[in-house]
């Protein structure tokens, strides 16, 4: 498989990180070669093998429904680049 | 400065030196050094000293632990109240943390004070700290060489003598490939002994923190202080506390270790291969039988590693959007184009591309051919190790193809950079413990790592079998000349 111009634009929108035009071919390039190593993945036939999600197979631990954390919004808002009254601020997003 | 934690702690408890005393020496040989090898993000000389008086205190009220006052240094990946927290990465540039992770708790619990906070690639995504946004590490055996990475800052300043150990975490061979590089010695445990909480996250199912020291000795006396069960990490195991310095002076006679023909072929420098041949022999002097084994899956760890770790990333990095931490693009039109622009703006180019990656294996109608694929192969490669694990007790081999590369030697091609971890990878995917500790040293004086790797929870074992090494060699004991 190769990756498209259009394609590299397609994945940096989902991801959420501006590319420029410059930088598309760049990252086309980039990319079709770490492809190129991932490919070597497709030529193994793994029907039947159960795929491992963690090296020790855990389930998720239950807790009891109670309030653990105490209160340090302050904390950690001071480390946040706009807030006010306790919220956190972003550019408006319903008119 | 070239002292061993169980020397250090001999030193303060006979009242030779004190914490301060101990913390000022190497505070000043971070002043005079760090300027070359950059193995330091962030140093504080008042917080550290504060520290070591506390540790001064505790003692003089005989309640001072082994490695109280004992400095260590921190891999900038680990959140710690007070401390710029910057995992190598412009967009936490100016994030000082209000929390301490689990890993820093339990060395402030042991009395330990910080000497500073350590370079690293950016979002530990490299194997040579030149992804960091803070500049690259040098190797202090050659100042044109790469550390090594992503903890090439811990491995920097060990090696160097700027700090007696440090932390480092290790999600595709980021402990034992600088560990290796750098001359010292480094252990990533067994997936889940390690709390990641306050651990800035790459790849969740694969990262664990984990000791760099000089010596095996002194990593057991480390994953004393790290390892332990922690609520707060929904994958940290729930065990008893064991003692990993319990098995050092066991004799090695009898012991199985298995030889993987695949870590021995083509792509293995000549020097490597002559080194590791001798750390055989040694071992077989000590007592010990080989055994050759297969881990033919093995050859496919990069490619699936390639698909997990970007995929995991890309949904753990999501969290950077310059909303509730770190840095936000200073112009912007609407929420979208802030999200773009910080993003943008704040990651390096390695990370960007692997958020890439991440971002398209995850897509709608590539996520079974890929996603589903790797963690098919990781399951083959698991069961590779436990058949190896049925004829011997530890698998060794080399910790990585060559001695450290040239810096920018391999910076503008991710594919070779990325096969610098062909031989630790393939433990994370398994989640077996594996370490790095010094065997040689190539035709150019630069440190060659030996690899061993152990069955679950087998550090003792592994630390055993490193430390006979040790009483044996003294290739842990060289330094770095001219630094």
């Amino acid at each position: 498989m190769s990756l498209s111009i259009d394609d590299v634009q397609r994945i940096a929108k989902l991801a959420r990180i501006r590319v420029n035009e410059a930088e598309a071919a760049g990252y086309q390039t980039q990319l079709n070669g770490i492809f190129g190593l991932i490919e070597a993945m497709q030529a193994v036939d793994t029907t039947g093998v159960e795929p491992m999600s963690h090296a020790q197979d855990l389930s998720q631990r239950l807790r009891a429904d109670a309030v653990t954390e105490p209160d340090r919004r302050q904390a950690f808002q001071a480390v946040a680049p706009q807030t006010e009254d306790g919220l956190y601020l972003v550019p408006k997003v319903i008119e | 400065m070239t002292h061993t934690l169980r020397s250090l702690s001999t030193l303060l408890a006979d009242g030779k030196a004190s914490s301060v005393e101990l913390c000022r020496d190497y505070l000043a040989r971070i002043q005079a050094l760090n300027p070359t090898l950059n193995a330091f993000i962030t140093v504080d000389a008042d917080r550290t000293l504060a520290e070591a008086a506390a540790a001064d205190a505790r003692r003089a009220a005989g309640q001072a632990g082994p490695l109280t006052g004992v400095p260590v240094a921190h891999k900038d990946i680990f959140c710690a109240e007070g401390w710029l927290t910057t995992c190598g990465s412009k967009i936490l540039a100016n994030f000082v943390s209000p929390y301490d992770a689990h890993v820093i708790e339990q060395f402030k619990a042991a009395g330990m004070p910080t000497l500073g906070k350590t370079n690293m690639d950016e979002f530990a995504m490299g194997s040579s700290n030149e992804t960091s946004f803070f500049g690259p590490v040098k190797n202090p055996w050659d100042t044109a060489r790469v550390p090594g990475g992503s903890s090439g800052g811990s491995a920097a300043c060990v090696a160097a003598g700027l700090a007696p150990a440090a932390t480092g975490t290790d999600t595709g061979g980021s402990i034992r490939q600088p560990a290796a590089l750098c001359g010292i010695t480094g252990l990533k445990p067994t997936y889940g002994v390690v709390s990641r909480y306050g651990m800035i996250a790459f790849a969740s199912s694969l990262d664990q923190g984990g000791p760099m020291g000089r010596t095996a000795e002194d990593c057991a006396w480390l994953l004393n202080v790290m390892a332990g069960f922690d609520v707060r990490d929904s994958t940290s195991l729930e065990r008893v506390k064991e003692d990993y310095t319990r098995d050092l002076t066991k004799p090695l006679a009898g012991l199985r270790i298995g030889l993987p023909r695949e870590f021995f072929g083509e792509g293995l420098s000549g020097d490597t291969a002559r080194a590791v041949e001798a750390a055989i022999d040694q071992y077989r002097k000590l007592g010990a039988e080989t055994v050759e084994v297969g881990l033919p899956n093995s050859r496919l760890s990069v490619a699936a590693y390639y698909v997990l770790a970007p995929a995991e990333a890309s949904s753990n990095l999501s969290r950077f959007d310059g909303v509730r931490y770190g840095y936000r693009t200073p112009e912007y039109r609407d929420l979208t184009d802030m999200y773009e622009k910080t993003r943008a703006e704040g990651f390096g180019a390695e990370v960007k591309r692997r958020i890439m990656i991440g971002t398209y294996v995850l897509s709608h109608g590539y996520y079974d051919a890929y996603y589903i694929q790797a963690q098919r192969l990781r399951r083959l490669i698991a069961n590779d190790f436990a058949e190896a694990f049925r004829q011997c007790d530890v698998i060794l081999g080399p910790t990585a193809p060559t001695t450290a590369f040239r810096l920018g030697e391999k910076a503008d091609d991710p594919v070779q950079m990325y096969l610098s971890d062909i031989y630790t990878i393939a433990v994370n995917l398994a989640g077996l413990p594996g370490m790095s500790l010094p065997c040689g040293f190539d035709g150019q004086g630069l440190p060659i790592g030996l690899q061993l790797i152990g069955n679950y929870f087998a550090e003792a074992k592994m630390l055993n079998v490193a430390h006979q090494f040790q009483l044996a060699t003294d290739w842990h004991a060289r330094a770095p000349q001219g630094i």
